[in-house]
């Protein structure tokens, strides 16, 4: 290629690029500040992440991100973010409950988000996900899956957002298959995979051959008991299908990736709303993974189940408890 | 020993000078590989820590818990014993800190404060006294029991505030304690609290018992040679527990003014390695109360510029660990330093 037509491509790419940036994003800046597992957990703060960087490529917004260390650092970075006029700060994870409430009182013209908790403030955006809805649907490709009659449910630290996991599926295997029995465990830890694979071999021996990990890092052991012992394990937050291909029957995706993004795209059309935001099944902000290694495994009457309900729930003729 | 102003100077103050120095240029060399420019990191790092009040109080807020675990590795390192489990007695204080904040209500504040921070040394002192008593009287060796006793504090603490103690939160956490245990705030919105003043009149209190009483020319006679002291007279294993007992109840003090000023709460693993970083803030201050002070405020330092040069620069956060990482070796390796300073004088 001769070196004018590469410099013409070039020049004409990047007024393509800036045409389509809308005029009012020029102004917007969002930062955030992530939770400490950081950058690189394939789950959490990475989704996180990816919606920012759509909503950059998008909009061409202003951002910044911060990765504390330590949960004392929560508040200082907050505070130094509002401080220098961002537009919008994100806190990702409920581990900035505290910290946020404050700051978001001593600076009340900005805007904060926080996902997986509440701060009723009324400059606060406050980003839930209904994981027991797609948890329900986890639990009826588990129960029609299971060939003992019984699947497990491996739990990473007791606490209100797991048990949202855990009660949506027990309604999703009831539904589809009353007479499967749910074996119930929790690690005590996000981050101990040699406990989740020693649970997921007891709950295996007991008879489990579908195991559910809501666990975090702790869930890697349970997949990892899965690919050995060849039974299925179904993985969650982010696709985890590939971590053990054709063992992993689904993941429940969590997508705060899509929640992140639609909150920048709101604030740069001008539409920020705080209050509770919920990511359910209607609004497509939890659901399965495509799937990629199973598909063929799975019969078409499972499938079909499985988006009987997902209609259901999004039209709002079956309702899944959260506790 | 012979106290001529510049042997202080020289090898007291100057080498770990020295190091830092060294650790920052040796530190830019990292910046530049990471392709940032290491004059913007360190102006960064040096007014977000020390340019501004706002800044300033950060730093000292950073560094009022690594006085205390500074002070509790120091000190039982003059009785020659390795205290690696502040870490564990920072929690097991912090725990004592937050029952007794949670606790008692209706004490007025002059009294409910000095209770938990009271509390809080109690534990600790009794968790250090463990390897202590093992060391004295069966003589296991303190680094394997003060690590293992780590391990033991925080499943402990992790136990307790996801079941017993955990509070209205989604996060694993307690409630926070009742309004008269909390430290006062001295520049608000700032974190500093109360705790700086209990921090230096703690170094003052180690700085008195080791060079003013007996129990600490004890403690130090037992760490230059055991066998000697106790050929001298001295209860050499009664003053190992003593150590131990005086070393867990300073590092429990970082845990109350963590559970009681910073956080007002017990939150999981609050600790981000405060215990072990005081092992870095003793060496760094030549095991001395007032060196530990100095050394404590240089890593506050380094630790509030480096969390706003993760926010504001393109370089790591990880590149503050390595400059830590860097001043150690160079104090570590203080030979070096001396040599070079020897043959500056010698040429000069």
């Amino acid at each position: 290629m001769s070196k004018r037509l590469s410099v013409v491509l070039v020049a004409a790419m990047m007024l393509v690029a800036l045409l389509s940036v809308p005029a009012l994003a020029d102004d917007v800046s969002v930062s955030i500040v992530f939770s400490t597992g950081g950058l690189g957990d394939q789950s959490f703060n990475d989704a996180a992440y990816r919606g920012l960087e759509e909503a950059v490529a998008d909009f061409g917004i202003d951002f910044s991100f911060v990765e504390p260390t330590d949960v004392a650092e929560m508040e200082e970075h907050l505070r130094a973010y509002a401080q220098a006029g961002y537009d919008l700060v994100i806190a990702v994870g409920f581990q900035q409950e505290s910290a946020l409430e404050v700051v978001s009182e001593d600076y009340v013209n900005t805007r904060f988000a926080i996902i997986d908790a509440v701060v009723d403030n009324p400059n606060v955006a406050n980003l839930l996900f209904a994981e027991h809805e797609g948890s329900f649907l986890v639990g009826i490709l588990a129960a029609m899956m299971s060939e003992t009659g019984t699947v497990g449910f491996v739990g990473g630290i007791e606490s209100p957002v797991i048990t949202r996991f855990q009660v949506g599926f027990e309604q999703g295997v009831a539904w589809a298959e009353p007479d499967v029995n749910v074996i119930v465990n929790y690690a005590g830890s996000f981050g101990d995979p040699g406990r989740g694979k020693e649970l997921a071999i007891s709950q295996n021996e007991r008879g489990a051959d579908v195991i559910y990990h809501a666990s975090g890092g702790t869930g890697n052991g349970v997949i990892e008991a899965a690919a050995e012992g060849g039974f299925y394990a179904i993985g969650v937050d982010s696709d985890q299908d590939h971590l053990a291909e054709g063992t992993v029957l689904t993941s429940m995706l969590k997508k705060v990736d899509v929640a992140v993004y639609n909150l920048i795209s709101d604030l740069v059309d001008g539409h920020f709303e705080p209050g509770i935001h919920t990511f359910g099944i209607a609004n497509d902000g939890v659901g399965l993974s495509e799937m990629r290694f199973t598909r063929d495994i799975i019969p078409e009457e499972v499938l079909a189940a499985v988006e009987e309900a997902r209609t259901k729930i999004a039209a709002g003729e079956l309702e899944v408890a959260d506790r | 020993m012979k106290w001529n102003l510049k042997n202080i100077e020289y090898t007291g103050i100057l080498a770990p000078l020295l190091s830092v120095v060294l650790a920052l240029l040796v530190g830019s060399v990292f910046i530049l590989m990471t392709g940032s420019s290491p004059l913007e990191a360190y102006t960064v790092l040096f007014q977000q820590s020390l340019g501004s009040w706002d800044a300033f109080a950060l730093t000292l807020q950073r560094a009022t818990p690594l006085v205390f675990t500074g002070l509790a590795v120091a000190f039982a390192f003059r009785c020659g014993l390795f205290n690696i489990g502040a870490e564990g007695q920072l929690y097991m204080g912090g725990l004592a800190a937050v029952w007794v904040g949670l606790t008692f209500a209706g004490l007025p504040r002059f009294i409910h404060i000095p209770f938990a921070i009271a509390a809080a040394m109690l534990l600790a002192g009794i968790w250090g006294s463990i390897p202590g008593i093992l060391k004295a009287k069966l003589g296991v060796h303190e680094v394997i029991n003060t690590i293992m006793l780590n391990f033991i504090a925080y499943y402990l603490t992790d136990f307790l505030v996801i079941g017993p103690l955990h509070g209205g939160r989604a996060g694993p956490e307690t409630d926070r304690v009742l309004e008269t245990a909390r430290l006062a705030r001295l520049m608000p919105p700032s974190r500093v609290t109360t705790a700086i003043f209990i921090a230096i009149a703690a170094a003052i209190v180690v700085y008195f018992i080791l060079f003013r009483t007996k129990l600490g020319y004890e403690i130090r006679a037992v760490g230059i040679n055991p066998d000697g002291a106790q050929y001298g007279g001295i209860n050499v294993s009664r003053n190992i527990i003593l150590a131990m007992v005086i070393s867990g109840s300073l590092a429990g003090l970082a845990g109350a003014e963590q559970v009681l000023g910073l956080h007002t709460r017990f939150i999981q693993r609050f600790s981000p390695d405060l215990g072990f970083m005081g092992i870095a803030v003793a060496l760094l201050g030549r095991n001395h109360p007032f060196g530990v002070l100095l050394a404590a405020l240089l890593f506050g330092a380094l630790n509030a510029g480096g969390a706003a040069m993760d926010r504001m620069t393109d370089v790591p956060r990880e590149l503050i660990v390595i400059i830590q990482a860097l001043i150690i070796f160079f104090v570590a390796a203080d030979q070096l330093i001396r040599g070079i300073l020897k043959r500056r004088r010698r040429a000069a």
